[in-house]
């Protein structure tokens, strides 16, 4: 259950996430979650695409460094107190959130949010164990 | 003043003659006392009997910074060690730094040659020095301080830093003299107007500047900025320290002391002597040294000598500023950095050693600024924004602890170094200086 997130090291310079965006794009890779942390003269860009491997390919023939690192995407309840919830479950089991974003919006009931944990299997059941939907890999292809 | 009247006004024929002697009697002693420098002769070829004179220094071999180090700590010195009085210890390239020691006569000579140079900027006995060089293992501080110490003035040793303090000493205590790096004398100028002063009334005179290289225009500025005439010193640690020579009022190239430190100026791809009059590589041999004498030492850096006699009476020739190096070394705030000491570090961080650049820049009015920029690869790049920048850290800190100075560290993306025929540019020097 856990999905390959793609990260990109990015100076801070004009241009860079376009040529990334661009770079994907005539290949007809498809994104899916987005999110770019940046520090004062670097950023990293994480992505979860369609085609994980072929992207990584690609971007590295374009000269980008690049890293795959395993996230969990779970289902979240679009109401209120919905990821509180899973937070709190998380939290209990004193399972670590090193990061987390939400998914590009798409006309769904549900919100899809991507979790970067220490420790992705034991939070993969400890969350399962609480009846929290945690999407499978063939699911982001298919969103 | 001049200091030593008889050594620095001597008529050149005459000085030859002591020249002679002093360069016959310290081959010989370094011969018969250091076992690396008879090897390094014998392995030339040339036995002491055969050095007759001044004009027989060019069959002497060359000697390096890589001979120091190779010897490290001790192996170049001539004098046992229990003779030797004081350590002094500089950056070397890599891994070992530079080690020199003086006995109780170096020391001597050393506040001797330092009193010259004082003298020579235009200080007087019982004038107020207030020295802002570093103190400790650089030779900077306690080199100006046994020469002020030599000259009878009176020494408030603030040692570098702390500028608020330096500049109520100034203001209290009126020095008339002061000896610092040429930046850090910007630098306090531009505090002092900070703080409601004007540095144009302060009582700084003179100004006996070194350490690194600094250009007339940097002359210009800090002379009208502090109202005082600022005058070049030279020297480095291997030699003496300060102290192997320093400009007179007219500014018009340092007076070396020759009949302790003898120079030449060689073309270095070659090891002749370059044309006269033409730029080349300073080489220095130390005549009277006892601890650790050199003998045809490479300096690296670049200068024109001058052997007319000077407006102010001295006959000692004198050597333009430095025009440059002949190594790839760079001086950030008085310290010597060589790019393989970063090479160096970034080895020793994860097993590393992606391309890197050092950036040096000075802007106007503050101290030297260096960006040590490293391309990220994939071996050392994380998802996670705080371990890129902990490894940003920790280049820094490892750094800092290595080179001594505060470098600020940047990751880059793979190839934006710009590479000349393949080989990355190592070195951006910025300092218009």
């Amino acid at each position: 259950m856990r999905i390959n997130q793609i990260s990109v090291f990015l100076e801070n310079t004009k241009g860079r996430l376009f040529e990334v965006c661009s770079v994907l794009g005539q290949h007809k890779i498809n994104m899916r979650a987005l999110t770019i942390a940046e520090s004062q003269d670097f950023g990293v860009l994480r992505i979860v695409v369609d085609k994980p491997a072929e992207a990584v390919k690609i971007l590295k023939e374009n000269g980008f460094v690049t890293s795959l690192t395993d996230i969990v995407a779970v289902e979240v309840d679009d109401r209120p107190g919905g990821l509180a919830h899973i937070l709190e479950v998380l939290s209990k089991e004193d399972i670590n959130v090193e990061y987390m974003y939400g998914f590009v919006e798409k006309a769904l009931e549900k919100a899809l949010l991507v979790f970067r944990f220490d420790d992705p299997d034991r939070a993969i059941s400890t969350l399962t164990k609480n009846k929290i939907r945690v999407i499978k890999k063939e699911e982001i292809i298919n969103l | 003043m001049i200091w030593n009247e008889k050594m620095e006004c001597m008529e050149p024929a005459q000085m030859k003659d002591i020249q002679s002697g002093r360069l016959k009697e310290t081959v010989q002693y370094v011969y018969d006392h250091c076992p690396a420098y008879k090897k390094k002769l014998d392995d030339a070829g040339v036995r002491p009997a055969g050095i007759k004179g001044i004009d027989d220094i060019e069959q002497l071999p060359f000697t390096i910074k890589d001979d120091l180090r190779d010897n490290y700590p001790f192996g170049l010195f001539s004098s046992a060690l229990k003779d030797v009085s004081e350590i002094h210890v500089s950056s070397g390239t890599t891994g070992n730094p530079t080690v020199v020691g003086y006995t109780r006569d170096d020391l001597k000579l050393w506040s001797e040659v330092m009193a010259r140079a004082l003298a020579c900027a235009g200080a007087n006995p019982g004038d107020k020095i207030q020295i802002a060089y570093g103190y400790g293992l650089f030779t900077g501080g306690l080199g100006a301080h046994y020469g002020a110490l030599e000259l009878g003035l009176t020494i408030i040793p603030a040692s570098a830093g702390q500028t608020k303090r330096q500049l109520k000493l100034m203001t209290d205590f009126k020095p008339r003299i002061l000896a610092c790096t040429p930046s850090y004398a910007l630098y306090m100028a531009e505090e002092a107007k900070a703080m409601g002063i004007n540095p144009a009334q302060g009582s700084w005179k003179i100004g006996v500047f070194g350490a690194e290289p600094w250009s007339e225009s940097m002359r210009q500025e800090i002379e009208t900025t502090w109202q005082m005439l600022a005058t070049d010193i030279y020297g480095l640690s291997e030699i003496i320290g300060p102290g192997v020579a320093q400009e007179c009022p007219h500014k018009d190239g340092l007076h070396i002391f020759w009949d302790v430190f003898y120079p030449e100026v060689i073309n270095s791809k070659t090891g002749h002597a370059a044309q006269p009059g033409q730029d080349g590589e300073l080489v220095i041999t130390t005549l009277t040294k006892r601890a650790i004498p050199l003998l045809r030492y490479r300096t690296r850096d670049i200068v024109r000598i001058n052997y007319q006699k000077c407006r102010c009476g001295r006959t000692t020739p004198r050597i333009s500023k430095i025009k440059g190096r002949t190594d790839d070394m760079i001086i950030v705030r008085g310290i010597n950095v060589f790019p393989s000491q970063i090479e160096h570090v970034l080895l020793s961080i994860e097993g590393i050693q992606p391309h890197y650049q050092l950036i040096v820049d000075r802007k106007a009015g503050e101290l030297d600024e260096l960006e040590i920029h490293v391309e990220v690869e994939e071996k050392i790049f994380s998802d996670e924004i705080k371990q890129l920048r902990s490894l940003e850290e920790k280049i820094r800190k490892e750094i800092e602890s290595v080179l001594g100075v505060f470098a600020k560290v940047k990751l880059v993306e793979p190839k934006s170094i710009e590479r000349s025929e393949g080989k990355a540019k190592r070195v951006i020097d910025k300092r218009v200086i």
